[in-house]
């Protein structure tokens, strides 16, 4: 069990630079995902914990102890990778030892450890077959069984089920969480995947270009994104945004563009107030969005046309044209629109979201 | 395979391969023919009424009994074996450790040094042994096995590296980190977990270079002159033609009994061997 601190961390390779300033503060047995698309240094930060990439400046920290210069060996952590990386010549039981062996365990308590984790894991008949002979789903068992078996303080996940299909992968997730509600050991897990990272992650960090963008609690980056990127990332379908400017009238603040008018709500009115006169970028999410019934005031809505229709069944995914842009409204599955109708949606007034055209930043 | 019409099979497939099978094992079929032919038959004119240069019908060993009585053959054969495992395992050795490192170490000029160590084997032997057999003065070696166990390395170091250089680039190098981090430092991550997995890119270093040295001729020849100190290939070529007289039988006996240790070991291994060459591992 242990708390992992990272402070400032930094990594440069001859041109780029990977990670940038990244300061984490991770609790004993949280489980912590980095997220973000490839190439934005979340694998790089992981692999700075496990000690397989050297920091370039910056610290380190598992409990009291600053990790920058120890070997990957003297951690006391588990790494599972994305391909598995089971030693292909060695059988399950073997697999689940090496780290054992390696530590000089005794012959007995190397066998129970092991024989626990098949337990747990589901994996006691497997023992002695050989990688090969496993399916995905099965290696991917073994390889976490090698990683529990030490009782590390820490476990780090690089991308573990991105290999597995589409199935098995939703099945693996509910059993990592549920491993990690069992042992409740202290987890770094990274992922491109956003639904993963919000399913697994007691806290999410954000991240872009080696920077942190935001890091909290999944319905927190959901609800209250701090800036344009992270509020299009987190979300499936991905948040819609339109161009609107903002400007005062009667008395009230409103906000429109192509086909889009609405009035702010007073809180919102207050913040946007000083971008009077400017253009900024509303966000919003699909399922925030609706058909319009005839009742509906005018002052919420958007215009728009509608490109496809993709019937999910629980719901109904309306492609839209919005003026130029294109949106994605996730409505009611018993609506009946087609392709090329004219249709008024309604947004709820309470999740607009707003950002600044320059900074980028949340409004 | 070819798709389509049968005679397209023929004509695309199975006609190059019999061609290239049978221009790639007619010379081993000469060599048996020959090492078991009577001399009377031997060197019968091609005009004689009963020439009949492919097949003969009246095999004999009396080669292969020459050749192991009248000459030193058998010793000839330990020295070839001597040599040939002592300057494969000391390449190997040599080989693992440098493949590993110019595979997975970082450290400056490391490309560079690959590239020279490649270029250093394109050098050919025949260039090579005349500063060599100053060498090979110099230190008093002249004449005696240690004069092919340490020149041999010379040329199959590089070939060893290589190879294995390009096997443990195909290893993926999670495996190792895996290790590294279950506990294991970085010289007992390649004992345990990366030479295990590289056995057939090993083997088939291993098969190489004990062929390449097997087959040596020209450092053979220069470095060593009394009979008793020969190998194969020299051994046979010197001493069985004598001036102009060439002794034939003896030679193709010589020469078949020869490559039968070579042959087993490609037998024996030839799954590895083929693995080593176009394989890599699968996770």
């Amino acid at each position: 069990m242990a708390q992992v601190v990272i402070s400032s961390l930094n990594k440069k390779y001859d041109e780029v630079h990977a990670v940038k300033d990244v300061n984490l503060d991770i609790r004993n047995k949280e489980f912590v995902v980095l997220v973000g698309p490839s190439g934005c240094g979340k694998t790089t930060t992981l692999r700075m914990v496990a000690g397989l990439e050297s920091i370039t400046s910056g610290r380190i920290m598992i409990d009291d102890t600053v990790v920058n210069d120890l070997p990957p060996m003297d951690r006391d952590i588990a790494m599972v990778f994305q391909n598995y990386a089971l030693y292909p010549h060695m059988s399950v039981y073997d697999n689940m030892a090496f780290g054992l062996k390696m530590r000089k365990f005794a012959k007995a308590e190397i066998d129970k450890r092991v024989r626990e984790a098949g337990d747990v894991l589901g994996i006691q008949e497997l023992l002695k077959r050989k990688p090969r002979q496993l399916s995905g789903g099965q290696r991917q068992r073994v390889a976490l069984g090698r990683a529990i078996v030490r009782h590390p303080r820490v476990f780090l996940f690089d991308e573990p089920l991105s290999n597995l299909d589409a199935k098995l992968r939703v099945q693996m997730r509910v059993e990592l969480k549920k491993l990690h509600e069992r042992l409740g050991t202290t987890a770094i897990y990274v992922t491109h995947d956003q639904v993963e990272a919000m399913t697994l992650g007691d806290r999410v960090v954000v991240m872009r270009d080696g920077r942190v963008q935001q890091v909290g609690e999944p319905l927190e980056l959901y609800n209250q994104p701090t800036n344009r990127f992270v509020a299009g990332f987190i979300g499936s379908p991905a948040m819609n945004f339109a161009s609107v400017r903002i400007h005062q009238e009667s008395s009230a603040v409103w906000a429109t563009g192509e086909g889009i008018r609405v009035k702010l709500p007073p809180a919102q009115a207050a913040r946007l107030t000083p971008y009077s006169g400017n253009e900024v970028a509303l966000g919003v999410r699909p399922e925030d969005m609706r058909i319009a019934a005839e009742a509906d005031s005018g002052e919420m809505t958007i215009d728009a046309e509608v490109e496809v229709v993709e019937r999910l069944g629980s719901e109904i995914l309306l492609d839209v044209k919005v003026g130029a842009a294109t949106m994605v409204a996730s409505v009611d599955p018993t609506v009946t629109a087609k392709m090329h109708d004219r249709l008024r949606l309604s947004l709820n007034p309470d999740r607009l979201h707003f950002f600044d055209n320059t900074s980028e930043a949340a409004i | 395979m070819i798709e389509g019409a049968r005679w397209r099979r023929w004509v695309f497939f199975y006609l190059p391969l019999t061609a290239f099978v049978v221009s790639l094992l007619f010379p081993f079929y000469w060599m048996i023919v020959t090492a078991v032919r009577p001399d009377n038959e031997l060197y019968r004119p091609w005009n004689a009424p009963n020439y009949a240069p492919f097949w003969t019908l009246h095999p004999t060993l009396e080669h292969v009994r020459d050749l192991l009585n009248d000459t030193l053959f058998g010793t000839w054969m330990l020295n070839t074996m001597l040599i040939s495992l002592a300057a494969t395992a000391i390449s190997l050795f040599c080989g693992l450790l440098a493949g590993y490192a110019l595979a997975r170490l970082k450290f400056p000029f490391a490309g560079s040094i690959g590239t020279g160590i490649f270029i250093t084997y394109l050098v050919p032997q025949t260039l090579l042994f005349i500063p060599l057999s100053d060498i090979i003065r110099n230190f008093h070696l002249g004449d005696s096995p240690w004069a092919l166990i340490l020149t041999y390395p010379t040329f199959l170091i590089p070939f060893c590296t290589w190879l294995m250089m390009g096997y443990f680039k195909s290893i993926p190098k999670e495996l190792e980190e895996c290790a590294r981090i279950d506990g294991a430092p970085r010289w007992k991550a390649m004992l345990y977990i990366i030479f295990p997995v590289a056995i057939p890119g090993i083997l088939s270093a291993g098969i190489f270079a004990f062929t390449l040295s097997w087959n040596e001729f020209i450092y053979a020849l220069v470095f060593l002159s009394s009979p008793e100190q020969k190998t194969v290939p020299v051994g046979v070529t010197s001493e069985l033609v004598r001036g102009d007289v060439f002794y034939w039988g003896e030679l193709m006996a010589g020469a078949l009994l020869g490559s039968i240790p070579v042959a087993f070991v490609y037998s024996f291994f030839v799954e590895y061997y083929v693995s080593g060459i176009t394989g890599s591992v699968k996770g």
